[in-house]
């Protein structure tokens, strides 16, 4: 009996415990994420943002969610109920799952797997079937013709960021997602005998697939420019007309969380994850999870401008873009990458 | 293990029965969600036997394309399962025969499987042990070695099929206008736009 306790419960509720801190911090860091986002979008348009709620408006998010939770949920007659109420479940539950495999310091994992980075490629190539599922159980015009879209979309922009990953990969030898990081300690910058800083990361190396990954991965996303799933000119509000308080929430939710994990993804792949700028006493003395958060938030900031200043996309050059540039480009790439490290013997 | 063996019939009894709705639900869609449950179990059960990068092939793969394909189609056409159900009386001696013997087979097949006596001795690369290689790494180590021909016949394959696909929906139609990026960005002020003096009240 004390063998099962500590073979299986006293690991279980360590696991579960590190998950709900994981998932209460992850879902605070959101709330802000959100708030960040329209206030970047509100400064360059010249608008002040949201201000009222709580000083400099910091609880807006908070007073959002009380607002939808406390709304009441509507279910369209011609609705297949289900899965009508399955589709944000799905959205929510997978953004949220893919989060136990990021590392956010050396160590500072749930689950530390081999195939990290393909675990978060499936979970992110599964993010369609919330939508697909929300689109069709509407019974709505609509809904149906943005999940439609979509799915094309985001079939369409995997393929490059498969690639994409892919020449990581060959970069690294490792589908871990530390691995990854860690192998940003060495690079361009160490080579050429500098001390290890951030021209060693692979967004310098591997510079026009850092491009290509973050415009796909604001396709992947559904992020404006390439936000034609909910496009109001076209589609009203897309896939989610039908929808409306927790489960308009929970969409929400699910979208900012998946943002979020590109963004992390981005940095855990490109900007050497929790390694900081400089491996030199000021830098090092901050913990790498704080320089993690930074990176991340550095990203989402730039996430946030392109949607303050891009219009958006036509649908057939959306199309045009994701096959015809960025699917030959990367595949290039990769047997560029592939070719180097063979002759120079670096692999 | 016994966290294992539970999990292991969680995940099959989840699989079979999802699999039987996925013959038995009156829903179409309902079909196809079924099925990508299936295949979600059947990855689990991957994961189990410690084949961590098939599982996340066959999510990827079929989960994340395949079935978003069949659940496109699916959704389009709006097949009336009433109308197909009309003739089942009479089609069902004969699917139930083919049925009948499938199982006879996979269940000979089965019951005379024997590993020959000298496998052990011909296996040509042996399975490396879990702990010095991650199973990606050996699954690479054969099949872009021992392997490279049967995997090159593969990619030929799926070539032929994807080139096949492309010439038989790609049309070009001769009064369709399309859309040129590099005509478009190539074009300056002097070429686009034209700077007419026009007197007051005559027009152009």
């Amino acid at each position: 009996m004390s063998a099962f306790v500590q073979d299986y419960v006293i690991p279980g509720a360590i696991i579960i415990g590190q998950s709900l801190l994981l998932m209460v911090t992850l879902l605070i860091f959101v709330a802000y994420v959100l708030y960040a986002d329209r206030k970047v979008w509100a400064a360059v348009q010249m608008r002040r943002g949201p201000n009222v709620v709580g000083p400099w408006g910091l609880l807006q998010s908070f007073a959002d969610l009380l607002k939808f939770v406390f709304k009441e949920p509507i279910i369209p007659a011609g609705a297949n109920k289900g899965i009508f109420l399955l589709a944000p479940l799905v959205t929510v539950t997978l953004a949220l799952s893919a989060w136990v495999v990021v590392p956010f310091d050396a160590g500072w994992v749930i689950a530390d797997i081999n195939v990290g980075i393909l675990y978060l490629f499936a979970i992110s190539s599964l993010m369609v079937y919330g939508i697909i599922m929300a689109g069709w159980a509407s019974n709505s015009k609509y809904p149906f013709l943005s999940a439609l879209r979509s799915a094309a979309q985001m079939v369409s922009y995997e393929v490059s960021i498969g690639f994409v990953i892919v020449t990581v990969l060959l970069a690294v030898g490792s589908l871990n997602l530390s691995d990854i990081v860690l192998a940003q300690q060495t690079g361009l910058g160490t080579m050429a005998g500098l001390p290890a800083s951030l021209i060693d990361w692979h967004w310098l190396s591997l510079l026009p697939m850092f491009v290509i990954f973050f415009i796909s991965a604001l396709a992947e996303t559904n992020r404006p420019p390439f936000d034609l799933v909910e496009a109001e000119s076209e589609l009203v509000a897309g896939f989610m007309v039908e929808y409306g308080s927790t489960q308009y929430m929970m969409f929400m939710l699910g979208e900012y969380v998946a943002i979020v994990l590109m963004c992390a993804l981005t940095t855990i792949l490109f900007l050497g994850g929790w390694l900081p700028p400089l491996d030199v006493a000021p830098f090092t003395w901050i913990p790498g999870v704080v320089w993690f958060v930074i990176k991340v938030s550095f990203v989402f900031f730039m996430f946030a401008l392109v949607k303050a200043f891009v219009p958006r996309y036509r649908y057939d050059q959306l199309m045009r873009l994701g096959w015809k540039v960025f699917l030959p480009i990367s595949l290039f790439m990769v047997a560029a990458t592939a070719a180097f490290l063979q002759i120079t013997g670096l692999a | 293990m016994i966290l294992s063996s539970l999990f292991f019939y969680l995940f099959s009894a989840v699989a079979i029965g999802a699999a039987v709705m996925v013959v038995g639900s009156r829903n179409p869609v309902h079909s196809v969600l079924f099925l990508i449950l299936a295949f979600f179990n059947a990855a689990g059960l991957f994961v189990l036997l410690g084949a961590e990068f098939l599982a996340m092939i066959l999510v990827v793969v079929y989960v994340g394309a395949v079935a978003v394909l069949f659940l496109f189609v699916v959704m389009m056409l709006d097949v009336d399962f009433t109308e197909l159900r009309e003739g089942f009386l009479d089609y069902l001696p004969i699917g139930g025969m083919i049925g009948v013997i499938l199982l006879v087979e996979l269940l000979a097949v089965l019951a005379g499987w024997v590993f020959a006596p000298e496998v052990a001795a011909t296996l040509p690369e042996p399975t490396p042990a879990i702990e010095t290689t991650s199973n990606t790494a050996a699954i690479g180590a054969v099949l872009y070695t021992r392997y490279i021909y049967f995997f090159q016949v593969a990619g030929l394959i799926l070539l032929v099929a994807m080139i096949g696909a492309i010439v038989l929906t790609l049309r070009h139609k001769a009064n369709v206008k399309r859309q040129s990026i590099a005509d478009q960005v190539a074009r300056t002020p002097a070429t686009a736009i034209e700077v007419r003096d026009v007197e007051s009240g005559q027009g152009i």
